[in-house]
């Protein structure tokens, strides 16, 4: 099983890295989504996998470490926050810009050429 | 200080300018015989300890020298400044400059620690820029002090490289440490990098060739400054350091070669060079490279006699270099003219500055009876004594005699030139004497340059011993400071000297015309051309690793983080720990093939934006069911609702993005992108795994044992949350209430009328809100608060808690936005979200300032276990009130961001 949970998050990551890659906000805002999953799965990992042992005394005798936990709780509500805040980023950026490019310009090799021939 | 007194005229503001260097030299003087006799004087205070860095000052022998000269003809330069800043300049700004570099040159030659030595040193490069530039207005001037700061800089810089060497070669910044552990840094292999960079350091600064170019072009700056910076400080700080770490770098092969070498070349070049000039401050100028490339040489030889004509002749020229400058000062100054071609038979006018500037200039040439012959004799007998180059060693006196003869050459036109040779020509002003006071300090120095010249055994004698001491750490070898040593070699050296300057005066004629021959060289022009090659080439340079493309950047990034993740993996070759593993079943594999399969899909169809967000959603709800499985309820309750906030999010930004996702990326690039993915991935992936089976030592212990006895609850992972870890907790709910009102403010900035709209888009659906959805919901709504109430309430104990109660009435809240529209529920739930984030926040901070109350630690918790009537024995922990604050933020927050965004695109449906 942990061969396939690090899989899993092997194949997440490559998603979200390629999205990011993207020129377009809305494709990076997904890629960084999936690599907030990658990363909160990654450090749940560090508490190691197990099953039936959820750390609430009283209930069953072996307990999954809680610190990972408690601490992907925390990173998932703050990774909610970062996407909204993304999220509205990229619409402010269409707004003022009129496009919805990273570089809030369509392409920078444009721009270069643009300035090489300001400069002449 | 100066500044505040300016405005009562300038009187003033040089006498409160000359306070602190008074005071200076009041505690200095008292301390001068004992630290003659070998006392050093130390004030220290800890700064790194750790790190073998204090910060501190000291007071030897060499630092005393150094602080005299520069406190002394600091105190002579602020009474000359007074009469030679124009009357309209009321002198606060030149003041202020001066204290300050005059402060970064104390703060060198005190400094117990290298780089706090390193740090006053730069200090006086930025000091001297401005005092270079302080007739900001004149072009030269400011050309003059960008050249100045460029060359010192960049010296500093290499500098540092050689501190910190040092410092890691002897384990110490300490300059006491470094001094006595000498043996360490020449055997260390990094001696010669050390050595280097050092001197790149110390010959910037003293503008030793080829680096001497910004030293002349400095001449812009008012002549006191001139006087100050390049007789007495900012040039002698290299060969002070020269001074300063003369026991642990002098002695080799390479010392000498690199160091006299670069000495003897400076000062052929600099006294040719100072008899081509025609403007007088420009032979001065010459001139001073030419003595410090002499100064330069002494050092290089390494024998102990040349370290002492070394530290003498610092001491002399700074006396005559000094008095030169304000004689040329005064000269300009009621003339109005610097250049010697004009300036002629000035005797007859101003015989009293004539006479005095005739004297140091005669030190300068190195007459008989003034200190700066008693130094050039001493370096006349130190080179007959090399054998270093073997065979021709003979060369070396040769050619310190020919650059002695150019010395007394343009000595002799500093006097000929300037107070005989004919009549004044077409001058601006008739020359006359200048006032009193301002002749004052020129007296005085030429006074010393006597003194010391006739007597010198009694005047200088003893600093120099006490200072020479400290060069040449600890043994001081016998000499005699004579008038005279009788008919023998040097003597005879300055004889021929004498009468080839002379003679080289007199055909000077001839040089001026051989030198025609030769394009003139303009060394600014040269030194703008390399600046602007300079930037040209890393503008290129830059432009190719960050042309302004974020994508570009993003994958420089992910490329190093990717090498850099590599690099140590390649070393270990087992990922595989010994943890026994949990056997796969088939929910499992198929669990993990519906998140394979719909990430991928997300990145195959993200051109689909409603694709990928649904798709992007499957992915969301199996990572919460991996979490439940996986023994984490809190998790997967919170990642559930999470995912729903989000995608609501996700599909609400969709109307306000462009509706076509173009595809910007060549074939290239995304297989660029595609490999730098799926190599990251597998990294990642690799890492997982490795850890995953690696056997752990969970430092959790103390949260398990505790979480019932001193948190009051048994959900582990909720008491860590609001208890142990509860100021983490309030950390992340105000980055959480920071980012809502961030977006509030993104959003209020935007106008609706500027989204570019898509002509290709589908409008909006014209149906009412469905009737069924809207009555549903609604009766949902009580029942979904009562859900989150109960679930915030058993938080403490079962999976629950503040942050998941809170995102499942936000979902609750958002669901009637969704059946019924904003502007429906925004007149019936008239809900403040900003003060609900804000009177959150105030709880928690509350919860945690209430422990202070009994005396307690913030956020320290207390619970206890009241029994009620009616409802039983109920579990009460301040900790909960701590979690209320958590879930009233969490539902101001997510509310504030989502009907913002809603009320934005309801704005938008009504145009």
């Amino acid at each position: 099983m942990e061969l396939v949970f690090a899989f899993c998050v092997g194949v997440l990551t490559s998603c979200g890295v390629y999205l990011c890659l993207r020129g377009t906000t809305f494709t990076v805002l997904i890629g960084l989504t999936q690599l907030a999953y990658a990363v909160n799965l990654f450090l749940f990992a560090s508490g190691r996998l197990s099953i039936n042992a959820a750390p609430i005394l009283g209930i069953s005798e072996k307990i999954a470490d809680p610190l990972p936990q408690a601490l992907v709780l925390t990173a998932i509500v703050i990774g909610f926050a970062m996407t909204a805040f993304l999220a509205v980023l990229a619409i402010r950026t269409y707004a003022d810009w009129g496009n919805d490019h990273v570089d809030g310009r369509p392409s920078a090799v444009e721009r270069i050429i643009q300035r090489e021939g300001m400069r002449r | 200080m100066p500044r505040l007194t300016e405005r009562w005229g300038r009187s003033a503001s040089a006498a409160a300018a000359a306070l602190l260097p008074a005071a200076v030299l009041a505690i200095l003087l008292p301390r001068v015989s004992a630290v003659l006799a070998g006392q050093v004087y130390r004030l220290e205070a800890n700064w790194i300890p750790s790190h073998g860095m204090n910060f501190g000052f000291q007071l030897d022998g060499l630092s005393l020298l150094f602080s005299t000269l520069i406190v002394g003809i600091g105190l002579l330069v602020i009474l000359y400044a007074r009469y030679y800043l124009p009357e309209r300049d009321k002198g606060g700004r030149f003041y202020a400059y001066l204290l300050f570099f005059m402060a970064a040159m104390l703060g060198v030659v005190l400094s117990t620690n290298l780089l706090q030595l390193w740090f006053f040193w730069e200090l006086t490069s930025v000091s001297s820029f401005l005092l270079i530039g302080y007739w900001h207005h004149r072009s030269d001037a400011r050309r003059g002090a960008r050249m100045a700061l460029t060359m010192t800089g960049a010296g500093g810089l290499a500098l540092l490289g050689g501190f910190v060497l040092i410092g890691q070669t002897v384990g110490s910044y300490d300059i006491g440490q470094v001094l006595s552990n000498g043996h360490l840094i020449q055997s260390s292999g990094r001696y010669h990098a050390i050595l280097i960079l050092v001197l790149l350091g110390a010959f910037t600064k003293s503008a030793q060739f080829p680096f001497h170019f910004w030293l002349p072009h400095a001449m812009a700056a008012p002549t006191p400054v001139s006087a100050y910076l390049h007789s007495a400080t900012m040039v002698k700080a290299g060969l002070f350091l020269l001074a300063r770490l003369y026991p642990i770098l002098a002695g080799t092969a390479s010392w000498f070669l690199i160091v006299s070498i670069t000495g003897m070349l400076t000062m052929l070049i600099g006294a040719y060079q100072a008899l081509l000039k025609h403007d007088l401050k420009g032979l001065l100028a010459y001139s001073t490279i030419s003595h410090l490339g002499l100064i330069t040489l002494l050092f290089g030889m390494g024998s102990a006699l040349a370290a002492v004509a070394a530290v003498f002749h610092i001491i002399n020229h700074a006396t005559f270099k000094a008095s030169l400058f304000m004689a040329a000062g005064i000269i300009d100054h009621e003339t109005g003219s610097r250049d010697m071609r004009k300036l002629n038979g000035l005797w007859k006018h101003m015989p009293i500055t004539a006479t005095l500037a005739m004297v140091a200039a005669a030190a300068m040439a190195g007459v008989p009876l003034l200190n700066g012959f008693l130094s050039k004799e001493m370096f006349f007998a130190e080179t007959l004594d090399q054998s270093t180059l073997g065979s021709i060693s003979w060369m070396i006196p040769v050619f310190a005699t020919i650059g002695a003869a150019f010395s007394v050459a343009y000595s002799l036109r500093f006097i000929h030139d300037v107070f005989f040779n004919g009549e004044p020509v077409n001058l601006p002003r008739k020359p006359h004497e200048p006032p009193r006071y301002m002749r004052v300090p020129v007296e005085i120095l030429v006074a010393l340059c006597l003194i010391i010249g006739i007597l010198p055994e009694y005047t200088a004698g003893k600093v120099l011993a006490g200072a020479s001491t400290v060069v040449l750490g600890g043994q001081l070898p016998t000499y005699h400071l004579h008038i005279w040593h009788g008919l023998n070699t040097p003597f005879v050296m300055s004889v021929i000297a004498m009468f080839a300057g002379g003679a080289i005066y007199y055909g000077r004629g001839r040089i001026f015309k051989l030198q025609t021959f030769f394009p003139a060289r303009d060394e600014s022009r040269l030194f703008d051309d390399a600046m602007r090659k300079g930037q040209h080439f890393f503008r290129t340079l830059l432009d190719h690793f960050d042309n302004g493309s974020m994508q570009r950047a993003v994958f420089w990034l992910l490329f190093v983080a990717l090498v850099f993740m590599m690099v140590p993996l390649m070393e270990l070759d087992m990922t595989i720990g010994l943890r026994p593993q949990i056997p796969v079943d088939f929910v499992m594999i198929s669990g993990a093939t519906l998140l394979c399969v719909s990430s991928v899909a997300t990145v195959i169809w993200h051109h689909q934006r409603l694709l990928a967000i649904l798709l992007l959603s499957v992915v969301g709800l199996v990572v919460a069911i991996v979490f439940a499985l996986f023994s984490a309820p809190d998790l997967a309750l919170t990642q559930l609702s999470v995912e729903v906030v989000t995608i609501v999010l996700l599909l609400l930004s969709l109307h306000f993005l462009p509706k076509r996702i173009r595809n910007f990326s060549s074939p290239t690039i995304i297989i660029r992108d595609a490999s730098l993915a799926v190599l990251i991935g597998g990294v990642v992936g690799t890492i997982t795994f490795a850890l995953l089976t690696q056997p752990f030592d969970t430092i959790s212990g103390f949260f398990t044992e505790n979480a019932k006895s001193l948190g009051g609850g048994t959900n582990v992972v909720n008491v860590i949350l609001v208890d142990f870890r509860g100021f983490d907790t309030y950390g992340e709910i105000s980055v959480l209430a920071i980012a809502a009102i961030g977006i509030t403010a993104l959003i209020d900035g935007i106008h609706q009328a500027k989204i570019p709209s898509d002509p290709n888009a589908l409008g909006w659906a014209i149906d009412k809100h469905p009737m069924m959805l809207s009555v549903i919901s609604q009766a949902m709504l009580p029942l979904a608060i009562v859900v989150s109430v109960y679930i915030f309430l058993r938080g403490h104990n079962l999976p629950g808690g503040g942050f998941i109660a809170g995102l499942i009435t936000a979902i609750a809240m958002i669901q009637q936005y969704v059946a019924q529209g904003y502007t429906w529920l925004a007149a019936r739930m008239p809900l403040n979200y900003p003060s609900m984030v804000a009177g959150g926040l105030l709880t928690a901070a509350m919860t945690g300032l209430g422990a202070f109350l009994w005396r307690q630690p913030f956020l320290k918790s207390w619970h206890g276990h009241p029994h009620l009537p009616l409802i039983g024995e109920i579990e009460l922990a301040s900790a909960m009130v701590f979690d209320l604050g958590v879930y009233l933020t969490v539902v101001g927050a997510c509310m504030m961001i989502l009907s913002r965004l809603g009320r934005l695109s309801s704005s938008s449906e009504a145009r």
